[in-house]
Parts: structure tokens; C-alpha cells; sequence
């Protein structure tokens, strides 16, 4: 117990953890809610359930499923990174500035959200592939080629998180009052500097939300990834591969993987949350 | 528009060539046109008085560079500044309701002016901590502003404006954030800090006395033009318009007068105690009234009128009738005397105004 | 995929009830039996052109019933049947995946082998590499893609490796064949290990180049009643359908190699 003993008598029912006489919540919204959470985290607990406990530590010692693991952390992180330098200032034009067909690059900027993501890494491939549209000539001009690299796996990995990153992003800064940026203009700020020092700062919990989101996808990213990056361990094997892959004949091995995938991102998002409530406090 | 040139503080401008402000602010937005005309001296602070919606905050971020001027010009000790965006102005503005950068402590917040300005990070805090000490508030200087009461924040938001060295300083409703009894307090330290203040200060209000406690000079702006522009005592004697006369609390009637006489448009005539002739305002506050529930024999008011009370609202400890009839006027009268007279809506009454209280000026 | 299994489980629920029903007349040996109602076949995936067509033909002979497909990994289709997806035919594309199925009994009858199915390197349209053999594959610069060794065009190729002594790293392990012709056909790897089914259906937007030691590593394709066939007896006459010359035939044009 953190709180104080109250001096009047509170029965634990009927309080919340802060000390205030909890209301009790009305029917039509508790029961969707409890039939929502089941339904979210029943298939958890299946796969929970089902996991071969016996044979997990086996599973788990092989180096490729530390390999996959380590790719995927890596370049899930990295697609964040990439999501976050590209997305916030384009979610801040969509938000502060005024162009004719803003709407439109609105849409357009949420379509890797509907399309499913295996013709997202088509689309890729005929973009910055060997023989794309773009790709042929970083290839003749810098020999870069992305499909079948890991950097073609944060490409993928980018493409299809960072719309959530902007949608988040954009929310908040519509949200945020703009009259702080002008305060810091009359101070003689430049606008961006008044973004950084000001507007920055003020929606870096819509930022996190957003990077944690984008980070979320990136980590659990299939079809766009295999398409575009291919699956080969150690350099393109994310474990989403690994384990769709493994479920092909091993479904036991399959669901080890996931397990491991579950519970190393729990473990992070969780920590980045505690890390964040204690930080703005 | 009255001619600025009549002002003491438009003498002093003109005493000073190519100092202070000269602006004629105008700003088109279709349905609303503001059309302004503001000059000051360094040392000087203006008051834009005016209702809601009349253009004072267009005004003012227009002279803050944060709306364009569609015409017009904008000149600060002798300098244009009609293109200069807000970042280049020398112009340091008080927002109403300050826009303190609610992630930073109260000395960042003051240092943030100065480090822009090419500061730095040592030298900008130290001009900052200056600030707060001078402004009362060196204990705080690590808060953040939510910490701060609502007195502290005007502060620092004064501080942080200021520490930009500003030639041109706006506040817009400084005290409008504040509640009643801090607004006391703070409206007698920012009078102080203005009058300390070197170079021009503008401040919209819509509370005629804090435009009269902190402005030497008041710009009255209705519908996007000024209506009136003066010294505070001369404007709340000789109210021009109906807003601004019932900003002082003033009955304002125009009419045209003949010697003693005034002779009011579509109304009675007044007698009054000044000799004029031509067109001219007669005002008398609402106090001057007296009401009779018969019509008083002997008395020696000669402006007698019969009126029908409108309405009724307490004012302080006495009671403001709204009353209609020959002329619509505003009386005060204390709470024993309306009972007696058993004012209620509807009632019927006469009204005596004595000509020495009485006041007529040139329209 | 799961809007074929949907939709053949809707197909199914709307015109049927438990096996031996309405839709399925006792059939003599050697008469003339008048069928009906939809036959559902789980076929690999590798068997849709010619499984399509065949189904095509099967409708035309006998008016009045349906063949609705749902093709899909072989895997996938073995774990979907084990799980209790209602299907009347299955047809694998290996014996490993038919095994799923038989080991747990949920077969009716001894699959029998309908078509053979061998490995053929898939190159760039006329062949600018200039790749004649397996080895060929192994030179360096080269970008192979192959099938990753989970499923069975992967463990086939891992299989013709093994013959030759010859080590390759490919660019990528492909999660199916299709997607293995795929970077092929974008011309993002050079070459994919593929069979010839899958390069005789891209057509002329990959060169195939043949390889001996394809031989080594044959691929078996069984077909089978299912055990819960809900119209056993129309199902039966597809599979004698696949089986026959008629079948064979379009199985042939496709690339399949007689079992």
C-alpha cells in the first residue's frame, strides 16, 4: 500500500486503488467491455495453454530463434526510427499547413493501412526493387539494392507501420493548442524552432504513443516483409517469419516462437509505459 | 475618428521624430474590416478599450506580426516592419492567458526570448533569473507553470516578454486570467512595471479600469474604428459613444444645444449649466437620478421626466433602475429608498435630475 | 484463402445434411449414375489450372453438380482437414503432407499417386546468365532464390543439392513456390529452384532450364476420399476423373509428369 490508511472505514470493495469510492460502472458499457477484453486476449490464452512447456527450452536454445528474435527487435526499432524522422514533420503538414488536395495525401498517406500487406511488398518490389521503378537506378547509380537485405526489411517494416505513426501523430497536433508556436515567434523564435523547442515537447506523449504503435507493427510485420525481403536467417528472418515458417511442419515450434515474440514485447512495452507515467510525474 | 494631434501624448510623439509607433493598422477579413490608426511615444502605454468582436486582439496580433496587414503601415522607431515576420520584430507580447511553455520552468520559460535571440544557454538564464528577481519571483524560478497561481504566471509571462528587450510591448487582457482579488494586486505591479518601461506599451482591454488604471492614453475601438481616443479622465467626463459612456457609468444623451438649453434628438430638452451652442453630449451619472413616486411640487430640478421602470439589478449595495419612458436612463438608489418607492417593474415613476450635475461638451 | 474455405462451408451447410443424403445416389459399378450436389476438393496449390479445368469438365458431364476448390499450401489444407474442415476430396502435393491426413485417420481408403511433379531451375526470360545447370546456380553474384526447406518444393531441392554435393546460399528461403516464381518474374533473383508446373504456367515471363538431378527428387502427388465426405459418390467419380486418360491428359499439358 502506497496511500495513506483513510481514517474512515472504506471497505476494499468499494474503492479504488486511489482511495476514492469507486461508481459502479453501468451495465451496458461493462459488459461489452469484459466481452471485448475476452475476446482480445482469449486466443493468448490458448496459445498459452496449448504451448509445449516440455519441449520449450529446447525450442528456445536454437540459435535461429535468438537470431530472428535479435532481427526483429533491430529492425523494428529501426522502422520506428525511420517512421518517426519521416512521419512526424509530415504529420505536422498535414496538420499546420493548408495545401489544395490536403484531404487527398490525407487518404493516401493511411493506405499501406488497408492494403493487405503482402501487396504492399509487391508494390515495394515494383517501386525499390532491383527492376523498379525507382530501385533500377539506385541500383546503377549506388549499387544499392534493398529486396533480400535487412535494410529492405525496415523498408517493408516502415512502409506499413509508419501511417499509424502519422495518424497519432496528426491527431495530436490537431489536438495541441497552436498559439504556442506563435507565443514562441513573438519571442523570436523561427517556426522551427518553435516546432522543436515548443511543439515538440508539448505532443511527445502523442509522439510515444504513435512510435509505440508503429513499433508494435513493425515487430508483428509479415506479408510485406517476406515479399519484399525474403527469408533467409540471420539477415531477413523476423520472427513472424521464422514462425509462420516453422508452423508449416512444427507447429509446437510455431507457437514457442510466439511465445517468445509475446512475451519480449510485453516486456518492452510495458517497461517504456512505467518508464513514461514516472517521467511525467 | 478624433484628431490624434489634440492628444497630449500625440504631442509628445511628434516631439520625437522617428520614435515610438506610428501604425495604421488595417486588416480586411471579408465580413469584418479593422481600420486603426495608433501612434505612441517611448515611455507611452495605450489602452485599446473596446466591446468584444470590435477588432482590439486583430489589432494587436496584427501589430505582433501574427496576422498580415492587408494595408496600411507599421512603423517602430522609424524602422518598417509591415513585412518583417514576428520572429524579426523587435515585439514582445503578453498573451491573456500567458501561453507559458507549460514544459519548461518558469526561468526557461523567460530565457527562451534571449536564447532565440542568440544567447547563450548561460547567458540567457542569467538574464532570466535577472527578470525574476525583478519581478519578485526568484524562489520560483524552477516551477513549472502549472505550479505557478495565477498572479506568479502574469509575472513571468511580463518577464518573459520583456527579456527580449522589446521596443514595442502588447498585452492582451492581462488581467482577464486573473480572479478579483489578485487582479487588485497585479494591476497595481504591472502599472508599476509599465510605468518602469522604456518603450512603447499597447494593451487591450475590455475593462475600462484597467485601461484607465494602466494606460495614460485609451484607444477606444468599436466595429474595427476608433471612436474615441483620449486621457482616461477625459474620456470617462466626456463619453462619445453609448459603449463607452455606460463603460464609466455615464447617461449619455446628444443633442443640440441653445445657450442653457439642450434639445435632445426625438426627446425632451435638457437644462444644463454650460453655454453652448451646436451639437454636444450631455452626461450625468446614474447617481445624480432621483425618483418620486408623484410628481414632487417645489422642486428645484428643472429636468423632470415620467418614466416606467424597466428593470432592476443590485449594483454594489445600492440598486441600478433601468428605466424607459421619455428618455431611457440609468438611476442608482439605495436599497431602503427603492422599497419605500415599492420600485418594481412596471411602476411608474418620476425622475429629477438637477442641472448642476449635469455635463455638456461639443459633440 | 479462408474466403474459399468460407464459402464452400456456406455451399456446404445450404444443400446438404450428413453423408449419404439427397445429393448422393447408390451408384451401380458400370451404370450410368445420375450425380448431384457440390464436391468440395482441397488441392494443392500447384493443381489450379489443371484441377480447375477438370472440375470444369466433371460439371459439364454431370449436370447438376459442383465443384468448388480451395487451394492452398498443402499443409495448410492437411491442417484445415485435421481440424475439421468439411472437404470430400484431398489432393496433396507430397506424400509427407497426404501422411497428416492418414495419420489421423481421416481418410477413406488408400490415397493413390495421380501425377509426379519434378524440380526445373526458373532464369530470366532468355536466359542471360546463361544457366545450364545446377552448378551454374552456385556461381557467385548470382541471386537464387529457393524454397524455404519447410515446405515441400524446399525439401525437393534440398534433396537435389544433397545428390550433387552442391552447396548454394540463396538471397532468400521462400515461404512457397509461387512467391519463389514471383521474384523471378520481377526479375529481383535470377533464378528460382521451382517446378515444372509452376514455370510452364508463368509462361514466357521465365525461361525453365531442366536438371538431372531433378530426378532424385520427384514429387508424389496423392488424391483421396475423405473420410467425412459429405457426397462420397460424386467425389468418387472426380477422382476417377483425375485418375483416368481424360485427366492425365490435362494434367500432362500442365507439366505433371505420369505417376
Amino acid at each position: 500500500m502506497t496511500e495513506p490508511a483513510q481514517a474512515h472505514t472504506v471497505t476494499p470493495e468499494n474503492r479504488s486503488r486511489h482511495g476514492r469510492p469507486r461508481r459502479g460502472a453501468p451495465l451496458p458499457l461493462m459488459l461489452p467491455a469484459l466481452v471485448g477484453l475476452a475476446f482480445l486476449l482469449l486466443p493468448l490464452l490458448a496459445l498459452l495453454i496449448r504451448a509445449p512447456w516440455r519441449s520449450l527450452p529446447e525450442q528456445l536454445t536454437s540459435a535461429e530463434v535468438w537470431q530472428a528474435l535479435q532481427l526483429s527487435l533491430v529492425s523494428a526499432t529501426a522502422a520506428t526510427a525511420v517512421s518517426l524522422v519521416l512521419g512526424v514533420p509530415l504529420a505536422w503538414l498535414l496538420a499546420r499547413t493548408d495545401f489544395p488536395g490536403r484531404g487527398l495525401v490525407r487518404a493516401l498517406v493511411t493506405l499501406p493501412l488497408v492494403l493487405p500487406p503482402v501487396v504492399g511488398g509487391v508494390a515495394l518490389l515494383l517501386a525499390l526493387g532491383r527492376n523498379g521503378v525507382v530501385g533500377q537506378w539506385l541500383d546503377a547509380w549506388f549499387g544499392i539494392t534493398l529486396p533480400f537485405t535487412t535494410a529492405g526489411v525496415v523498408v517493408a517494416e516502415t512502409f506499413v507501420a509508419m501511417p499509424f505513426l502519422v495518424i497519432s501523430v496528426e491527431g495530436t497536433l490537431r489536438a495541441a493548442d497552436p498559439r504556442y508556436e506563435e507565443a514562441a515567434t513573438t519571442l523570436g523564435a523561427s517556426r522551427f524552432t518553435a516546432f522543436r523547442r515548443v511543439t515538440l515537447p508539448l505532443i511527445a506523449p502523442g509522439i510515444a504513443a504513435g512510435a509505440v504503435l508503429a513499433w508494435a507493427r513493425a515487430l508483428g510485420e509479415f506479408g510485406a516483409t517476406i515479399t519484399f525481403a525474403g527469408n533467409f536467417p540471420g539477415r531477413t528472418q523476423t520472427m513472424p517469419l521464422a514462425v509462420y515458417l516453422a508452423l508449416q511442419n512444427d507447429p509446437a515450434a510455431a507457437i514457442a516462437l510466439s511465445l517468445v515474440l509475446l512475451a519480449v514485447s510485453i516486456a518492452v512495452l510495458a517497461g517504456l509505459r512505467d518508464r513514461w507515467t514516472t517521467a511525467s510525474t | 475618428m478624433t484628431d490624434i494631434d489634440e492628444t497630449p501624448a500625440g504631442l509628445r510623439a511628434l516631439d520625437l521624430p522617428g520614435q515610438g509607433l506610428d501604425a495604421r493598422l488595417v486588416v480586411d477579413r471579408g465580413t469584418f474590416r479593422l481600420d486603426v490608426a495608433l501612434t505612441a511615444a517611448p515611455g507611452d502605454v495605450v489602452a485599446l478599450l473596446g466591446p468584444n468582436g470590435a477588432g482590439k486582439t486583430t489589432a494587436l496580433r496584427a501589430l505582433a506580426g501574427l496576422d498580415p496587414l492587408t494595408g496600411g503601415h507599421l512603423r517602430l522607431d522609424g524602422a518598417a516592419l509591415d513585412r518583417t515576420p514576428p520572429e524579426a520584430r523587435p515585439v514582445g507580447v503578453v498573451f491573456q492567458d500567458y501561453l507559458l511553455f507549460p514544459h519548461l520552468s518558469a526561468l526557461d520559460n523567460v530565457a527562451f526570448g534571449p536564447r532565440c535571440r542568440g544567447a547563450t544557454k548561460a547567458e540567457a538564464r542569467a538574464q532570466a533569473a535577472e527578470w525574476l528577481t525583478r519581478m519578485g519571483l526568484a524562489g520560483h524560478s524552477g516551477a513549472k507553470p502549472r505550479r505557478l497561481s495565477g498572479g506568479q504566471a502574469q509575472r513571468v509571462a511580463l518577464a518573459r516578454a520583456l527579456a527580449t528587450r522589446p521596443r514595442l510591448l502588447l498585452l492582451d487582457e492581462p488581467l482577464a486570467a486573473l480572479d478579483a482579488r489578485t487582479r487588485l494586486e497585479v494591476r497595481a505591479q504591472l502599472r508599476r512595471h509599465l510605468a518602469e518601461f522604456e518603450a512603447v506599451a499597447v494593451l487591450v482591454t475590455h475593462d475600462p479600469l484597467d485601461a484607465m488604471v494602466l494606460a495614460d492614453r485609451l484607444v477606444v475601438v468599436e466595429h474595427g474604428r476608433v471612436v474615441q481616443e483620449g486621457t482616461p479622465s477625459d474620456i470617462a467626463r466626456r463619453p462619445r459613444t453609448d459603449y463607452i459612456a455606460q463603460l464609466v457609468g455615464l447617461n449619455l444623451y446628444r443633442g443640440r444645444a441653445d445657450g442653457h438649453t439642450v434639445r435632445l434628438e426625438d426627446g425632451p430638452a435638457l437644462t444644463t449649466t454650460e453655454d453652448l451652442s451646436g451639437p454636444v453630449f450631455v452626461a450625468f451619472p446614474p447617481g445624480a437620478v432621483t425618483l418620486h413616486r408623484d410628481r414632487p411640487t417645489g422642486s428645484s430640478a428643472r429636468n423632470l421626466w415620467r418614466c416606467e421602470v424597466a428593470g432592476l439589478e443590485t449594483h454594489g449595495n445600492q440598486i441600478r433602475a433601468d428605466l424607459t419612458g421619455a428618455l431611457p436612463l440609468a438611476a442608482d438608489l439605495t436599497t431602503v429608498a427603492a422599497a419605500e418607492l415599492d420600485l418594481h417593474p412596471g411602476a411608474v415613476v418620476w425622475a429629477a435630475v438637477k442641472a448642476a450635475q449635469t455635463h455638456a461638451y461639443p459633440a | 484463402m479462408a474466403g474459399t474455405g468460407a464459402a464452400a462451408l456456406l455451399a456446404l451447410s445450404a444443400c446438404s445434411s450428413p453423408t449419404g443424403s439427397s445429393g448422393d445416389s447408390g451408384s451401380s459399378a458400370n451404370g450410368t449414375p445420375t450425380l448431384s450436389g457440390t464436391v468440395t476438393v482441397f488441392a494443392a496449390a500447384s493443381l489450379k489450372e489443371s484441377f480447375t479445368m477438370l472440375g470444369k469438365k466433371f460439371e459439364q458431364q454431370h449436370p447438376g453438380t459442383k465443384v468448388t476448390f480451395s487451394f492452398s499450401g498443402s499443409d495448410t489444407l492437411a491442417a484445415g482437414i485435421t481440424g475439421g474442415a468439411p472437404a470430400d476430396v484431398f489432393a496433396a502435393a507430397s506424400t509427407r503432407t497426404m501422411a497428416i491426413v492418414t495419420d489421423k485417420q481421416d481418410t477413406a481408403g488408400t490415397p493413390v499417386t495421380f501425377a509426379r511433379n519434378r524440380l526445373e531451375i526458373a532464369t530470366l526470360p532468355g536466359n542471360p546468365h546463361k544457366i545450364s545447370s545446377l552448378r551454374d546456380l552456385t556461381r557467385s553474384g548470382l541471386k537464387v532464390a529457393l524454397c524455404d526447406r519447410t515446405v515441400p518444393c524446399g525439401a525437393a531441392a534440398q534433396k537435389a543439392f544433397a545428390a550433387s554435393g552442391l552447396r548454394l546460399t540463396p538471397v532468400s528461403y521462400e515461404q512457397d513456390v509461387k512467391s519463389a516464381l514471383t521474384k523471378v518474374e520481377l526479375k529481383e533473383a535470377d533464378a528460382a529452384v521451382v517446378y515444372r508446373t509452376d514455370v510452364r504456367a508463368a509462361g514466357d515471363r521465365v525461361r525453365g532450364v531442366e536438371f538431372p538431378e531433378s530426378a532424385e527428387a520427384v514429387n508424389d502427388y496423392p488424391i483421396t476420399l475423405l473420410k467425412n465426405a459429405p457426397h462420397a459418390t460424386a467425389a468418387k467419380a472426380f477422382i476417377q476423373l483425375v485418375t483416368s486418360a481424360e485427366g492425365q491428359k490435362v494434367l500432362a499439358r500442365a507439366g505433371f509428369l505420369k505417376p
